[in-house]
C-alpha cells in the first residue's frame, strides 16, 4: 500500500474508518493439511457451519457493491475447498482482484498452468525457514519440499510474481538475506509479517518471538531493504527505534481499514483477533457484511480516537502507535497498556503484572485443531 | 502537465471516500489516496477536457491553487495511474 504523500493528517482519517475495508481477509476454510505451530485461526478441521457456495458468492456480490478492490484469502488451506475455482473465478468476474495464501501442496503442474492463466490474481506461498530444518520445526515435516515444489510449478507455468510469505521467528530472523535471495532466484516477491500470540501462536509465541536484539535487526533490515519487501504494515512497533520510520502507513487498521471474514461468515476486527471480544457480526446477519462494517459497535468504538493509556506519558508512543491489539490481548495485556514486544521493554513488564495479578490470557474461541492422535492397539476377543 | 492530455487508467477504479478517493491499480496492484474532492473532481473531469489546463478550469479551481494540483496529477501520472491520450 502506497500512499501518494504520508500526511499525518490521512492517517487520521483512514482511524475514523472507510466507507468499505481496504484490506480485506477472508478465511475460506479452517481445514488444512498442515498444523503450524503458530497458526492464528487454529485450523485443521473444517467447520460444519462454513458458508456454502452460494452464500460465498453472495457476499463477493457484496464486496463487488462495496468496491472492494481486493481481498486476501486464506484459511486453512484455502486450495482446499472444492470451489476454491470457482468461487475465485467469480471474485475476479466481479472485479475484485484475489491475493491468496497457500501452503502449496495442492499446486501441481496443471493447477499452477490454470492459476497462471488467471489476472488479478496473487498467490502467496508460506515458507518460514530457508531450509527444511527450519521451516518444517515450524509449519510440519516435508512442508518446506511441498512449498518449493509449488513456487517450482508456478515458475514452471509462467506465472510471474507471486509472494513468498514469511512469518519472522526468532529462528529464522538471520536468514532474511537468504529469503531474499532465494525470492529472487524464482522472480518472486519477498513478504515478511509479524508473529502474533493469536490462535495455536499463543502457546508458541514465548518460544518463537523474535528477541529485543533481533528487532533491532528486523527494523535495521527493513530500512534496508523495505522499499521491495512486503510486510503488511505489521511491524509499526519497531518504529519506536528510530528517527526513520518504516514504509507504510505506520496505523493499525483493525475495524478501520482492515478486518477479517472467517470461514463461518463471522467478522472480526482483523486476522489475528478471532475471539468474541473482537467480533462485530456476521456476513449472515440482516444487512450483510455492509452493515457490520458501517454500523456495528465494535468498529464504531474502534473508529473512536483511542487513549494512549499506560503509554501516554511515554515519548514513542507517537511512533509505535501502542503497538498492536491482538499481541497485547493474547498475553493477556490490557488494550491501552503496552505492545508485549515494545522496544523500550515496558512489555515485558506489563506481561509480568499481568501474571502476577493472575490474569489468565484469554485462549482462542475457535479451536479447529486437529486432535492429538491416540495410538490405537488392535486387539483380538 | 498543465498542458498535457490525459486520462484515468482503464485498469484504474475510484472509490469515493469521506477525505476524496481511493484509487486502486489493477495491473501494477498499487492503492493510491486522493486526498481532497476537488482532486478527485478533476479527475473525473479530465477525460472530457482537452488539456488538465481546461479540466482545472472547467472544475472552477482557483489558479493560484494549479501549482498543487499540478504536482498531484504529476505523482499519479508517475505512478501510472494516469495515462496520455492517444487522441
Amino acid at each position: 500500500m502506497s500512499a501518494a504523500a504520508s500526511a499525518p493528517a490521512l492517517v487520521e482519517q483512514l482511524k475514523g474508518g472507510l466507507d468499505a475495508p481496504i484490506c480485506l481477509t477472508w478465511e475460506l476454510t479452517y481445514a488444512c493439511n498442515l498444523e503450524c505451530v503458530h497458526c492464528l485461526s487454529s485450523s485443521g478441521r473444517r467447520d460444519p457451519r462454513e458458508l456454502s457456495t452460494d452464500e460465498a458468492k453472495a457476499v463477493l456480490d457484496e464486496l463487488h457493491d462495496l468496491q472492494v478492490f481486493y481481498i486476501n484469502i486464506g484459511g486453512g488451506e484455502p486450495m482446499i475447498r472444492r470451489d476454491f475455482f470457482e468461487l475465485v473465478e467469480y471474485s475476479i468476474s466481479k472485479g475484485i482482484g484475489v491475493k491468496f495464501s497457500t501452503n502449496g501442496a495442492f499446486i501441481d503442474a496443471d493447477k499452477a498452468r490454470r492459476l497462471a492463466a488467471m489476472d488479478y490474481l496473487d498467490i502467496q506461498i508460506s515458507l518460514d525457514g530457508t531450509d527444511a530444518v527450519t521451516n518444517d520445526a515450524v509449519r510440519g515435516d516435508g512442508s518446506y519440499a511441498t512449498a518449493i515444489q509449488a513456487m517450482e510449478h508456478l515458475r514452471d507455468a509462467g506465472f510471474g510474481e507471486f509472494k513468498i510469505s514469511v512469518v519472522v521467528t526468532r529462528h529464522n530472523v538471520d536468514q532474511l538475506d537468504e529469503f531474499k535471495a532465494l525470492a529472487d532466484t524464482y522472480g518472486a516477491q519477498l513478504r515478511i509479517t509479524r508473529l502474533r500470540p493469536s490462535g495455536r501462536g499463543a502457546d508458541s509465541w514465548h518460544d518463537l518471538h523474535p528477541t529485543q536484539a533481533q528487532q533491532r535487526q528486523i527494523y535495521d533490515w527493513l530500512l534496508a531493504h523495505g522499499d521491495n519487501v512486503l510486510t503488511g504494515d505489521s511491524f509499526f512497533h519497531l518504529n519506536a527505534l528510530g528517527e526513520e520510520p518504516l514504509p507504510g502507513l505506520n496505523m493499525c487498521g483493525a475495524g478501520r481499514v482492515v478486518c477479517l471474514i472467517d470461514p463461518i461468515g463471522d467478522v472480526y476486527a482483523c486476522p489475528f483477533v478471532i475471539h468474541d471480544e473482537f467480533k462485530a457480526g456476521s456476513v449472515r446477519d440482516t444487512g450483510g457484511f455492509g452493515s457490520v462494517w458501517k454500523h456495528s459497535d465494535l468498529f464504531t468504538e474502534l473508529r473512536e480516537p483511542q487513549s494512549a493509556g499506560a503509554c501516554a506519558s511515554c515519548g514513542s508512543y507517537d511512533a509505535c502507535q501502542g503497538g498492536c491489539m491482538a499481541a497485547k490481548f493474547f498475553v493477556g495485556i490490557p488494550l491501552d497498556g503496552p505492545d508485549p514486544e515494545c522496544v523500550d521493554g515496558y512489555g515485558e513488564a506489563a506481561m509480568l503484572a499481568a501474571s502476577a495479578g493472575d490474569v489468565t490470557p484469554p485462549k482462542p474461541m475457535m479451536d479447529h485443531s486437529k486432535p492429538a492422535r491416540v495410538p490405537v492397539t488392535i486387539t483380538s476377543r | 502537465m498543465l498542458d498535457s492530455s490525459l486520462d484515468l487508467h482503464p485498469q484504474v477504479a475510484l472509490r469515493p471516500e469521506p477525505f476524496g478517493a481511493l484509487a486502486y491499480h489493477y495491473d501494477t496492484r498499487k492503492l493510491v489516496f486522493l486526498k481532497h474532492p476537488d482532486v478527485v473532481r478533476v479527475v473525473q473531469s479530465l477525460a472530457d477536457h482537452d488539456t488538465v489546463a481546461d479540466a482545472l478550469a472547467a472544475c472552477e479551481i482557483d489558479e493560484r491553487r494549479w501549482p498543487s494540483f499540478d504536482k498531484a496529477l504529476t505523482s499519479l501520472y508517475e505512478s501510472e495511474m494516469l495515462h496520455e491520450r492517444s487522441s
